[in-house]
């Protein structure tokens, strides 16, 4: 059984941890003598400042508060924290990677040949026509889709009647709020019994009013939607585009693509699957695939080829931009060296690991999975406990708990995603924590973590009082 | 040209860890074997559900390659980029990005780690954030700031649709200046789409907002107010305060765009009155990789529950002891879903912690001189080019910051490819005006910089 004990710096002057920056200094600079008359220019700033070899030891004893995907196992559900090659960040670092976006293309061709082989990449890999890479994130990537398809219905002359966007119970909640950015009412699908889309349900669902449907595949319960060729079918017969969250695509690497199965647009988590690092909240890259008609919509602009020449154009009834230039260019460099290193080989094992490493998880986890064959993830029932609690004392063995009381079809659910970077003996370490945790009772779980930093925060008190900078903390 | 999908490089060597399939999956025969046995499998192929008829092969045709491989290759592709010195800003600016914000923010417990959902075990990464929020808050002189948008553009975007939610004006318009580049114009069309705002021009003399241009054009349908300062053609506008007053009168809201940089300088928009703060973080922390960046929002404390994107909160933990959190986390796309404030989930999280470490190197005496020198080098780098025959700049008679405008007697295009390949990029703007940016980075390369221009006007 594995124990951990989070580093802790503690310091009684800041009544916590390692104090505020601003508890450490803050100087007030009123400048003198500057270029501009007094009527342009502030009276002076407030803010600390603090020598190099300070401002080291601060931000490495924050790193030492904070747990990280090297640091151990970190299975959040929907969420793919895999391991994240260093080569990569070394390429990210080149002054060769360091270009002006406005930069004529003739100056950028080793940046542009990058974004085009991207495209090209990550068309092949979901079966779509065109990419764009411009989204900075997965919802960046929704809200690019859907106003895809929204401008597809208006070039058809079908943007009245199709306002509705239906989205399954279980989806993400960035699908809801991205259809509802482009304007679109939301038709919520309640799942069959088996945790999949009801094609009656569906059926009745769609009309003329639809503009799209938004589904992940396998879904957020890790279920494949085996009827996904007739989910297509009724969803195109009445006249509306299927839209592909690509949070789940590490479950089918090499096995099964997006546009085979009838997904007209789709957007990819490089982040997730293609094991960019999520930086602590960002950045990320969500670029979107369309097939074929829907590629005159992306935004621009596009990167592509002319004879010995990558070139920047404008796809003819373009939607625009999403970003103010080109999205997060160093996560996609990364993406593309990830991509160009595991190759039709390693991306297809990745999957076959990933689903592997699931199934081996959940048979050694003493909790109920009630919904079966899952792929890249399972969703298991804390049962009787708070699932929250239960992750809060998973803390304590040194993993990073699953996703909580999400999808809300299982209760207290776990939701739980391995990926394929941890090996035999560390999911058997992850398994001894769930299993651990659930032989606990509630009176101790509901006291947990105690190995960490910091122990049970108070969530109410921070929303009710909130304190949101060191300025509201020392009024 | 290369093609695509082939690695040629002669040297590199093969890599055992490909064989095994993925070289980041730890899996040896033996515990394949294990494992199957434990799940009541005999191979990793019956765990998948999936029809038949929508099995994809495998086949993308993308070759494996060792580490070596892929550094070479990429290394060459780069490095295929001209080396230019840029004179380029228009929004995407480079400053001196100290080493220390390489070492410290590639710590891996800071890069490898996901959004704070379980705060004990997070407690660094928020108190990073948590100081982020705070000195955005100081040089915006808002009352509150989140923890970072995509973008300066996406968070224009999203200031609109903020002010379209707390709705202190009637009116549906959002009135933005003619020099708004064209780029951050059309994201704010596709943030505001699925709503009933629309987007007027206002036209701008000298390159700045007047007063009375701007009284003429608010009536009751203006719903907010957009301002550069400085504007994407570097002009510092002299008419803020009145310009506050007047939107204030109006009950229009105003949205200040501005960078970090120059807003530890320039005037204080919490002090002129300005509602939401947007604008550009990566000044500090990012060189210009191709226009990656880091949004900022700030506003006042009165729409706080209607802020897009992430908050850190100070609390306290069982023990009493101070500790961060995410708050306020009801206005977001995961639990109120369509109702959310935005769509956001990814943020720009690290790169705050770059500009958070490089905003503290600098200090506040670091900061406003950088500031200060952005608006000397502009007007020393002005005059000279002025001297040359057939130039003229800056073309608006105004204080600088960072860069400038230029007429030149020449076909402008021609200029810029002329200047290429003496090795020095600017922007074309039209057919006689160029766009030109100096900071610290490119001012050691002045001189050659004016001998070059003087010689592409012979």
């Amino acid at each position: 059984m594995q124990q951990h004990r989070q580093a802790k710096w503690n310091d009684t002057a800041s009544e916590g941890h390692e104090p505020l920056l601003s508890e450490k200094d803050t100087t007030r600079y009123e400048p003198t003598d500057t270029h501009l008359p007094d009527e342009l220019t502030r009276e002076g700033v407030e803010l600390p400042s603090l020598s190099e070899p300070e401002l080291v030891r601060h931000y490495t004893r924050l790193s030492q508060m904070n747990y990280g995907i090297d640091s151990g196992p970190y299975p959040l559900g929907s969420c793919t924290m895999k391991y994240n090659p260093k080569f990569t960040e070394d390429l990210a670092a080149l002054p060769s990677a360091t270009v002006h976006p406005d930069r004529p293309s003739k100056s950028a061709q080793g940046t542009l040949q990058i974004y085009y082989e991207l495209q090209d990449y990550l068309g092949r890999i979901g079966g779509m026509d065109a990419v764009t890479l411009q989204p900075p994130a997965g919802a960046a990537g929704e809200l690019t889709g859907i106003l895809i398809a929204k401008a597809f219905h208006e070039y058809n002359g079908e943007a009245d009647p199709r306002d509705e966007i239906i989205v399954p119970s279980s989806a993400h909640g960035t699908n809801f709020a991205s259809a509802a950015m482009a304007g679109y009412d939301i038709v919520e699908l309640p799942a069959d019994d088996d945790g999949r889309v009801d094609l009656d349900v569906l059926s009745a669902a769609v009309g003329d009013s639809t503009a799209a449907l938004m589904l992940t595949n396998p879904n957020t319960l890790g279920l494949f939607e085996r009827d996904i060729e007739d989910i297509a079918e009724i969803v195109h017969d009445a006249g509306g585009l299927l839209y592909y969250d690509g949070a789940n695509l590490n479950a089918l690497l090499g096995r099964a693509r997006p546009g085979d199965m009838g997904f007209d647009i789709m957007h990819y988590n490089v982040h997730k699957t293609f094991a960019t690092p999520h930086g602590g909240g960002g950045p990320g890259a969500g670029p979107i695939g369309v097939r074929d008609g829907l590629a005159k919509f992306l935004p621009s602009p596009q990167v592509g080829e002319e004879g010995e020449e990558y070139t920047l154009f404008d796809p003819e009834e373009s939607i625009g931009k999403v970003h103010g230039s080109m999205g997060n260019w160093l996560v996609l460099l990364k993406t593309h060296a990830y991509i160009s290193r595991l190759g039709d080989t390693g991306l297809t094992d990745t999957s076959a690991k990933a689903v592997l490493n699931a199934n081996y998880l959940a048979s050694q986890v003493n909790l109920d999975v009630p919904f079966e064959p899952f792929h890249h993830e399972f969703v298991a029932s804390a049962a009787k406990k708070d699932a929250a609690d239960f992750a809060k004392k998973m803390l304590d063995y040194g993993v990073h708990p699953p996703t909580t009381k999400w999808p809300e079809i299982v209760d207290e659910a776990l939701m739980t995603e391995p990926t394929e970077a941890e090996s035999r003996k560390t999911l058997d370490q992850l398994a001894a924590a769930f299993n651990s945790v659930d032989d606990e009772g509630e009176d101790v779980i509901s006291e947990a973590p105690n190995a960490t930093a910091a122990k049970r925060i108070d969530q109410t008190k921070a929303a009710r009082e909130p304190v949101l900078s060191w300025q509201q903390i020392s009024d | 040209m290369q093609d695509s999908l082939e690695i040629d490089d002669s040297q590199a060597t093969r890599d055992r860890s490909n064989d095994r399939g993925s070289p980041f999956a730890p899996h040896d025969e033996e515990d394949v074997r294990l494992m199957l046995d434990a799940v009541g499998a005999t191979d990793v192929e019956e765990l998948f559900d999936i029809p038949d008829s929508v099995r994809f092969d495998g086949e993308f045709g993308i070759e494996a390659s060792s580490e070596q491989a892929v550094m070479q290759r990429l290394h060459r592709v780069l490095g295929t980029n001209d080396d230019v010195t840029e004179f380029l800003g228009r929004g995407h600016y480079s400053h001196y990005v100290p080493s220390v914000v390489d070492h410290l923010s590639l710590r891996s417990e800071f890069i490898t780690s996901y959004t704070q959902y379980q705060p004990e075990v997070s407690q660094g990464f928020l108190q990073v954030l948590f100081e982020f929020q705070s000195l955005v808050s100081e040089l915006t002189g808002m009352d509150v700031a989140n923890c970072s948008m995509y973008d300066a553009a996406t968070a224009l975007g999203e200031a609109a649709t903020l002010a379209d939610r707390v709705r202190e004006a009637d009116g549906s318009v959002v009135l933005v200046p003619d020099y708004l580049r064209s780029e951050r114009r059309d994201v704010l069309e596709n943030y505001t789409d699925g709503s009933d705002l629309s987007i007027r021009e206002l036209p701008t003399e000298g390159g700045m907002v007047r007063p009375e241009t701007l009284r003429s054009y608010l009536d009751d349908d203006v719903l907010l107010v957009y301002v550069e300062n400085p504007t994407s053609e570097g002009v510092i506008e002299e008419h803020l305060t009145e310009i506050g007053s007047i939107v204030n009168e109006e009950s229009s809201l105003l949205c200040v765009g501005s960078d970090l940089v120059a807003l530890s300088l320039l005037q204080n928009p919490g002090q002129f009155g300005a509602d939401i703060v947007v604008g550009n973080a990566g000044v500090l922390g990012l060189p210009n990789v191709y226009g990656m960046s880091i949004g900022i929002f700030a506003c006042r404390d009165d729409f706080l529950r209607q802020i897009p994107g992430r908050l850190v909160g100070a609390s306290r933990d069982s023990a009493g002891d101070r500790t961060y959190t995410l708050t306020l986390q009801t206005r977001e796309q995961h639990i109120r879903r369509e109702r959310a404030t935005s769509n956001i989930c990814s943020n720009q999280a690290w790169v705050a912690l770059r500009t958070a470490i490089h905003a503290t190197y600098l200090g506040p005496d670091g900061l406003t001189e950088l500031a200060d020198r952005c608006t000397r080098l502009p007007a020393r780098v002005a005059a000279e080019l002025d001297e040359i025959n057939g130039v003229s700049a800056p073309v608006n008679d105004a204080y600088h910051f960072r860069e400038f405008t230029v007429a030149v007697e020449r076909d402008a295009s021609e200029v810029v490819s002329d200047l290429v390949g003496e090795g020095f990029a600017v922007h074309e703007r039209d057919d006689q005006t160029l766009q030109v940016c100096v900071t610290e980075t490119n001012e050691h390369r002045i001189d050659d910089f004016i001998e070059s221009f003087r010689e592409v006007m012979e």
